[in-house]
């Protein structure tokens, strides 16, 4: 019995069809507990008041925004060594959820920034490096959109998102340098980690995991989806050839 | 209701739009997998009458 | 090799369009800018590296699609992928007559455009030395996006989409390297960042592509 089993079509159909209501439940209650308890529960920062209460949203959909990129990444060169299409049908799925994830991000950073630096959007390295891995999600999103054959759409993006994980790494080194280069000094990141005391951080344990469980449970989601669409495609296409 | 002082407006504007764009996500996910599910269990049924 | 240089070169300059169309963008870009945001000259003058490098790269990305459509279409690519020559050969030579078609005249009218700017004049050589170190990368990261995108039909818009993301680390550097220039700074560091990505995407780029390729005509 070895990993790969997993990678066939109907074995994935049958265990992830097992596992799908419990991560799903897990991830809901996790993330209602977290989100509560975050919300209700946790005193407010003394110097950012309750905008603090933001950080259980952000940080996990940064966090996964990030890891959902990842996950595509290793999905993608499954397919391209071992053409296992269930992994390239994973990362079709989880494309959507990341960049939801990555919006999800930026949007909440920028409500957050706005009290907090007095301004929606500062061109700092952190931001600009979400904004460009939003792009990428866009583009490998419509280049999955715009093909119709399968295989080449799985082909192409997965080369895509090879060429696209080099080119994200260099722009968050290429961003950290163009803005040192530009305003020194004038950083306005928050160094999360930092002053996250044992109150804020139980709720805030929480709600990534909620958030993770979620993302695993929309990703499964949606790669059944996808099997059933290649299957209906299939059968369709066997029947225009009888 | 918890106090949140002045920024209340900001954190549940950031609590309402991410919900919301999850609540979409999901929506739309499920949406897509049962029309998905319908359309091919309806082809499978066509084609076992046959 | 040689002989497809010659030949794609040839078509450029003949076929017309592609070859002029990126400089007169080029030139309009510039030129609309002082309009838009006004005539004071000290403004043009700090803005002018990076107005000079985004139209030198939007001018870049116009002509992109170019590159394999013409030969997709009319089915030489279908030839060029059963010669002797590697597929990966053929990107290379496709990437390096697409810039010696836009990439290499956009560096040379860059100066020339810089005077409407206000360049301050120590930038003029920097501007023309990363122009020639940074448009061929522009060039190549093209051909790999041309490459992803040439089955389509509405591909152009899609390729701009694609090939956005991947030309952000090209234009930090590149404009950095013509800004601290005309600024009269110390540029050694953004410098190397530019020809190491010119050079690392060279030698990798090809291959990307040409499997991109190799999926796209199976």
């Amino acid at each position: 019995m070895s990993l790969w089993e997993y990678a066939n079509p109907k074995r994935f159909m049958q265990i992830s069809a097992a596992v799908l209501p419990w991560v799903a439940g897990f991830g809901g209650v996790c993330l209602a507990v977290g989100l509560i308890w975050g919300f209700f529960g946790t005193p407010e920062d003394y110097r950012q008041g309750a905008t603090v209460k933001i950080m259980y949203l952000h940080v996990p959909a940064a966090l996964l925004a990030i890891n959902g990129w990842l996950m595509m990444l290793a999905a993608s060169l499954i397919w391209l060594i071992r053409r296992h299409h269930v992994s390239a049908l994973a990362a079709r799925a989880a494309a959507p959820v990341g960049l939801t994830m990555t919006v999800i991000a930026l949007v909440t950073g920028a409500i957050w920034g706005q009290p907090m630096w007095g301004t929606w959007w500062v061109w700092d390295p952190r931001l600009t490096s979400f904004l460009i891995l939003g792009l990428f999600y866009l583009g490998y999103i419509a280049l999955w959109e715009a093909i119709d054959d399968a295989d080449t759409a799985a082909d192409l993006t997965s080369v895509l998102c090879l060429v696209g994980s080099v080119f994200a790494i260099l722009s968050r080194y290429a961003v950290l340098f163009w803005n040192q280069g530009l305003h020194q000094g004038a950083s306005l990141s928050l160094d999360k980690e930092e002053n996250v005391a044992d109150v804020f951080y139980f709720p805030l344990l929480l709600c990534i995991a909620g958030f993770v469980l979620i993302f695993l449970a929309l990703v499964l989601y949606r790669t059944r989806t996808e099997i059933r669409l290649r299957r209906l495609q299939a059968l369709m296409a066997r029947d225009r050839l009888l | 209701m918890p106090e949140l002082g002045k920024y209340a407006g900001e954190v549940l504007s950031a609590y309402g739009i991410s919900l919301a764009l999850l609540a979409v996500l999901v929506a739309v996910s499920l949406a897509r997998g049962r029309r998905v599910r319908a359309k091919l269990r309806a082809y499978e049924d066509r084609k076992g009458a046959r | 090799m040689i002989a497809l240089l010659r030949r794609d070169l040839t078509l450029a300059v003949r076929a017309g369009g592609g070859f002029g169309l990126g400089l007169a963008f080029f030139l309009v870009v510039v030129i609309l800018v002082p309009f838009a945001v006004g005539p004071d000259t000290e403004i043009l003058a700090r803005i002018a590296p990076g107005v000079l490098w985004l139209g030198a790269l939007l001018a870049c990305l116009l002509s992109l699609d170019r590159i394999f459509a013409l030969d997709w279409e009319d089915g030489s690519m279908d030839l060029l992928a059963t010669a002797p020559l590697p597929l990966e050969g053929v990107v290379a030579v496709k990437a390096l007559s697409h810039w010696l078609t836009t990439g290499l005249p956009l560096t040379l009218a860059a100066p020339v455009l810089g005077v409407l700017l206000n360049l301050p004049t120590p930038g003029f050589a920097w501007l023309v030395l990363s122009l020639a170190l940074g448009t061929p990368a522009l060039s190549i990261i093209g051909a790999f996006g041309a490459a992803l995108t040439v089955g389509l039909k509405r591909g152009g818009l899609l390729l701009s989409l694609l090939v956005l993301p991947l030309y952000v680390p090209t234009l930090i550097f590149g404009a950095e390297v013509a800004r601290r220039g005309s600024e009269g700074l110390e540029l050694g560091s953004p410098l190397a960042f530019l020809a190491g990505i010119s050079l690392g995407v060279a030698a990798l780029m090809p291959y990307a592509a040409a499997a991109a390729l190799r999926v796209n005509l199976r």
